[in-house]
């Protein structure tokens, strides 16, 4: 087994014991990167000197005797929309190319106290909106497994790196499936914590209600030593909930005796690819022989979750995109060609051939310079995507509408979540897909905006209910990952871990990696 | 009900987007499909239910009203497109 193919339970093992340098480590993820990420496109940007720099440290101090902190000197990769002091942080936009946020983001402080090496920053769909990472202005993230296929999205390069063998370890941020849906099409294990479970401080902000940062990595365990590192209450994130954070790391490797298993019928009604069943099914049958009971389920309000998701999304998004104004930080566009323009519709209007009352009145409308400044530093800024989120948004938010869209879409969020209580009386975990295909290819959906918003039909319940999800690798199909999905109750990340790794036992779909050319 | 594309204009100005006339034109198919798809909520009775906003419903979040010290000037403005040090400036509001 080469160094990059193990996990980073095992690597921490060797760096305790001085079998293996944190430089060392590193300088394998650089090559490693260097060799294949022109092909995958996992990172937008790596600073080999700086992670070099930090690793060489922790050597020094390992050597001194010092005592490390549990990361011990292992690379973590970070998507490119949580906040590291005066690095860059673009959120995969062009508005905030040049962006350097002045501290850090809760989780980043929390990595590096515990010893982790900074490595380089993911690639992601524009301010996280998207599912294949196609909507990202620096280009797409391709699957490790087929280049010419997604790596999932938002955290396509959250997924791919650790897929690719770039990286052990690395950190996604999941408002609608964002580390579960890449994890699963690029057969890592990738965990969305329970909303409140990890500070979204220094997280710059798609939808504050469903936004929740976790770990992505080889298997259950390296995720319980990640997930370890960052939980936990910071009264700087008001909906971080004051809970003692458990040793995951510590049981993750306890199986879970009388396991009720629930499986929800509409997890597996039309659409469902054949394959993807298959190998769902079968994993169920891996926990029925370690003694795990099958309850059959439902949840009857799943089948609204996207449009729901696609309400209140979309509506937060719009609020929280408004601070992009071309005034604080970002992008603006040249005042001065914008303010000639500006004058020039103007005069046209003024010297226009419809009369003077109905000319008077076209001027009346029109943008003042520094609505104009917004507008055109906004439209110049975000990609389509991000546009059609921030115009959905507002339109559901608007006098006339609201009522109808926003205010109905957070009642049916209290439905759905009315679906997980009642299940989880009977059951301890839910379990199923979370695609209804393996990646497909790059292109494919990128004309069709609502095929792409169904791809989330699996995942974006968890958000709205607020409860914790985790994926892991269950099979392939020609040569593709398929994900498992087991979600908990509120709070029982500990169980979604452990249940993980006993399926993880048993199997080796984790411990497979594709072979880059 | 789809949307016009009216109705798109006005909400690129309340979104603060400039939309070219192909995009306008676009967007105005693509949210239309989109908004059509949540009509499917209507369909759903949730007379009596009470809308949720958070998933986690905390009581309100107190802290003491203490000062602490905030981000300088200097880095605050740090970012900003154009400021003179003390101020971020923007284009003109109320005429020249």
């Amino acid at each position: 087994m080469t160094l990059l193919e193990k996990t980073a339970t095992e690597l921490l093992a060797d760096l305790a014991a001085g079998r293996l340098s944190s430089a060392e480590l590193v300088r394998a993820c650089l090559e490693q990167i260097e060799r294949h990420d022109g092909a995958v496109h996992a990172f937008l940007r790596v600073d080999s000197e700086r992670a070099l720099a930090q690793a060489k440290a922790i050597d020094e101090r390992r050597a001194r005797g010092d005592k490390l902190g549990p990361l011990g000197g292992l690379p973590v990769a970070i998507k490119d929309l949580l906040c590291d002091r005066d690095e860059l942080c673009t959120c995969g936009s062009r508005m905030l190319e040049n962006f350097r946020p002045p501290y850090d983001a809760a989780v980043i402080e929390k990595i590096k106290a515990a010893d982790g090496v900074l490595l380089g920053r993911t690639n992601l769909d524009e301010f996280a909106m998207g599912g294949s990472t196609e909507n990202s202005a620096f280009g797409p993230t391709c699957n490790p497994w087929d280049t010419t296929r997604i790596a999932g999205g938002s955290s396509g390069g959250a997924a791919a790196c650790v897929a690719a063998r770039m990286v052990p370890l690395s950190i996604g941020t999941d408002t609608g499936g964002s580390i579960r849906q890449p994890a699963g099409l690029c057969g890592v294990t990738g965990l969305k914590p329970t909303y409140g479970r990890v500070s979204r401080y220094g997280l710059v902000a798609f939808a504050s209600s469903l936004d929740q940062i976790g770990p992505l990595a080889q298997s259950a365990e390296d995720a319980a030593l990640l997930l370890e590192v960052i939980a936990g209450h910071d009264p700087r994130d008001s909906t971080s909930v004051p809970k003692e954070v458990p040793a995951y790391s510590k049981s993750v490797n306890k199986p879970l005796a009388g396991l009720r298993l629930g499986i929800a019928r509409e997890h597996f009604a039309a659409g469902l690819d054949a394959e993807v069943e298959r190998a769902v099914r079968e994993a169920i049958k891996v926990y029925q022989s370690l003694g795990a009971k099958v309850v059959d389920i439902s949840l009857p309000h799943g089948k609204y979750g996207v449009a729901c998701y696609y309400v209140i999304a979309p509506s937060e998004a719009s609020s929280n995109l408004a601070r992009y104004d071309g005034v604080h930080y970002g992008h603006r566009t040249d005042v001065r060609i914008m303010s000639e323009a500006l004058e020039a519709e103007r005069a046209a209007l003024e010297h226009g051939s419809a009369g003077r009352a109905a000319a008077e009145a076209a001027v009346a409308q029109l943008d003042t310079p520094l609505v104009r400044m917004y507008r055109q530093s906004r439209a110049e800024g975000f990609g389509p995507e991000v546009k059609r989120r921030i115009m959905l948004g507002t339109y559901a938010l608007s006098a006339g509408y609201y009522d109808a869209y926003y205010l109905k879409a957070l009642k049916v969020r209290r439905l759905i979540r009315q679906d997980y209580d009642t299940a989880f009386k009977d059951v301890d975990l839910i379990v199923g897909p979370v695609t209804s295909t393996p990646a497909f290819k790059i292109g494919e959906k990128s004309d069709d905006p609502l095929a792409m918003y169904l791809v989330d039909l699996y995942t974006v319940s968890a958000n709205l209910a607020g409860v914790g999800g985790i994926v892991v690798p269950c099979g392939q199909s020609n040569g593709l990952p398929i994900g498992l999905q087991l979600q908990a109750p509120p709070f029982e990340e500990e169980r979604l871990l452990r249940a993980a790794a006993m399926y993880q036992r048993e199997t080796d779909w984790h411990r497979r990696a594709p072979t880059l050319a | 009900m789809s949307l016009t594309r009216a109705d798109v204009e006005k909400v690129s100005l309340l979104g603060r987007l400039l939309l070219t006339p192909a995009e306008l034109e676009r967007m105005t198919v693509q949210l239309g499909q989109v908004v059509d798809y949540m009509n499917l909520l209507a369909e759903l009775d949730t007379e009596g239910v009470q809308p949720m906003a958070h998933a986690i419903e905390l009581a309100n979040v107190f802290r003491d009203d203490v000062v602490r010290p905030s981000l300088p000037r200097e880095q605050a403005l740090a970012n900003a497109p154009q400021h003179d040090r003390e101020c971020y400036l923007v284009p003109a509001v109320l005429g020249e």
